[in-house]
């Protein structure tokens, strides 16, 4: 029940950003989600994309570092107090949550934000035993 | 045991090589003072004559010499015998200065046979060796050296030059070269090449490789050795002291005896000139006691080295010196700590870091910094900040251990940092202290 994220470096510097968005839109890959973390000297741009291989295969070639990670997307419904009930579950179940941010959906009646977790597969088990729903690669793309 | 091409000389022991070096240098001394009015006058500034020297314990007396003396006595100012005996004239190249000239007598050519035939049989050469030089010929020493001592010993020499590397490779497979010797890089290059050719040790009779001019690290050495399916050697040498050989590694490879009987090394403070005991790091300083035509006497190289006499496993007695771990016009002063861009780019290959590196000093609040930057490799980079500041860390920790002195440390993207086709800029200093 995991999603490619592909993180990539990014140095802290002028143009570099869209350096990557550039070979993207070359290769015709959509973004649907976008996170990007910095410090003084660098980022990690953290992206799911509608096709994770080629984009892989696109970032190798124009010579980026970058990385592949299984992350949970998390299906919850757009109402307030759903991300904390999501919260409790993985606290309550003793998962530590490295980061988390929002996938942009398409649909108005629920949400889907992205988990980077330390145990991903135990958190699997955790939100699946409280009846959280967890979204595929392809679903992300079917609405 | 190694086996030695002269091991009557190169197992004396250390007394007798002190007694033979203390005739030498009187001798030497004399020999110069008459010939040379340069060093004549430099000794008479300084209250000397020959008969202040009575062997190597006044050494230290001697002036030092250094590039800037060969410089302002260009061309043949420093010849100690007319030119009708100086049979042979190599030079400099001038890519870090005026290019300077030196002369050789016959018997200073036979000598310097002498010396790189020891070094091919400390590398376990004889006379049934192919011999493949591919250091440049011409008025650089690098050819001829290794050349003469492959005649010498009897072996077959093939002056085969530098490039055209798939010619270079065609010539080790048909010619059967079983010692290489040229330079570290294009001992690593040839290695590159054999293995795009589809090629690999078994396809060349190589066994051993003589490879100087230019500094290297430990890692180098194991990758050369790797690809070519070889034991890898230092040698060293100066186109001002004599060419390579000046000293050379044995079985051991753990640094290069010199050549006590043509040579006397000295490890000297670059500062003040002291010369430091065995063991400690400081300028390498030789002094010629044997040569004719070009007898420098304490000079300076400018490279930093730690020479000791502690007893080599291979049996020979000659002091021993380490690979050159930098030079003085490289170093610098950061905190008052003298650091070496040699020390830096040892901590980053060790690590598999590549030799594209930039460092970067400056003086902020009146507190000299140091920054390194440093390409960073796909396998360590991961979708947390934590992973790429872990391995600056662990790079922070390393040069803080070894030099003494906080560096900070960036990892930049692949192929960032300016590659050079000519001498790279890895040192921006922005101190601007002689401003």
């Amino acid at each position: 029940m995991m999603v490619k994220q592909i993180s990539i470096f990014v140095e802290n510097r002028a143009g570099q950003l869209l350096k990557v968005t550039d070979v993207l839109a070359a290769h015709q890959i959509n973004m649907r989600a976008l996170s990007l973390a910095d410090t003084r000297d660098f980022g990690i741009l953290r992206l799911i994309v509608d096709d994770a291989d080629k984009a892989a295969t696109a970032l190798t070639e124009a010579g980026f570092v970058y990385s592949i990670t299984p992350v949970l997307a998390v299906i919850i419904p757009d109402e307030p107090g759903s991300f904390s009930h999501i919260l409790h579950v993985l606290a309550d179940g003793g998962i530590n949550i490295e980061y988390t941010y929002a996938f942009l959906s398409q649909s108005s009646d629920h949400a889907c934000m992205i988990f980077r977790v330390e145990n991903a597969e135990k958190a699997t088990e955790v939100l699946q035993a409280n009846g959280v729903e967890l979204a595929m690669q392809q679903e992300l793309y079917r609405q | 045991m190694d086996r030695c091409y002269q091991p009557e000389i190169e197992t004396m022991p250390v007394e007798e090589i002190k007694k033979l070096q203390s005739e030498r240098l009187v001798k030497q001394v004399a020999h110069v003072f008459a010939n040379v009015p340069y060093y004549r006058h430099l000794m008479e500034e300084k209250g000397l004559t020959p008969a202040d020297i009575h062997g190597v314990e006044d050494l230290h007396k001697l002036p030092f010499t250094c590039k800037q003396d060969l410089r302002d006595t260009y061309p043949y100012g420093l010849f100690a015998v007319p030119m009708d005996d100086v049979v042979r004239l190599h030079a400099s190249s001038g890519t870090t200065g005026k290019q300077i000239v030196v002369g050789y007598t016959q018997h200073d050519l036979d000598i310097w046979d002498e010396i790189a035939a020891r070094q091919l049989v400390a590398v376990g050469g004889s006379k049934h060796d192919m011999v493949h030089v591919s250091y440049g010929y011409g008025l650089f020493t690098g050819g001829f050296g290794l050349h003469g001592g492959a005649q010498r010993l009897g072996a077959t020499a093939i002056p085969v030059s530098s490039g055209n590397t798939k010619r270079q490779i065609t010539i080790l497979r048909d010619f059967g070269s079983t010692i290489l010797c040229c330079t570290p890089s294009y001992a690593a290059f040839i290695g590159e090449t054999l293995h795009d050719m589809g090629l690999g040790p078994e396809d060349i009779s190589l066994k051993a490789g003589i490879f100087g001019a230019e500094a290297w690290t430990e890692e180098m050495r194991r990758d050369i050795e790797a690809k070519l399916g070889i034991k890898a050697y230092d040698v060293y040498g100066l186109t001002e002291i004599m060419g390579p050989c000046v000293s050379y590694e044995c079985s051991a490879q753990t640094g290069m005896h010199v050549n006590e009987d043509h040579f006397i090394v000295e490890v000297i403070d670059p500062d003040t000139g002291k010369v430091l005991p065995e063991g400690e790091r400081g300028e390498l300083v030789f002094t010629c006691i044997t040569k004719e035509a070009f007898p420098l006497l304490r000079y300076r190289t400018r490279d930093i080295g730690i020479i000791s006499r502690k007893p080599c496993p291979c049996g020979r007695t000659f002091i021993k010196m380490s690979k050159p771990m930098g030079r003085t016009d490289d170093m610098l002063i950061i905190r008052g700590v003298n650091v070496f861009p040699s020390q830096i780019e040892g901590v980053l290959m060790e690590r598999g870091y590549s030799s594209n590196y930039q460092i970067v000093v400056n003086r902020v609040n009146n507190t000299d910094t140091l920054d390194v930057y440093v390409e960073i490799l796909p396998d360590q980079f991961s979708d947390t900040v934590r992973g790429v500041s872990a391995a600056e860390h662990e790079l922070e920790e390393a040069l803080k251990s070894l030099l003494g002195i906080v560096a900070i440390v960036h990892l930049v993207a692949p192929k960032s940092i300016e590659r050079s086709t000519g001498k790279a800029v890895r040192v921006i200093d922005k101190r601007k202290l002689h401003d």
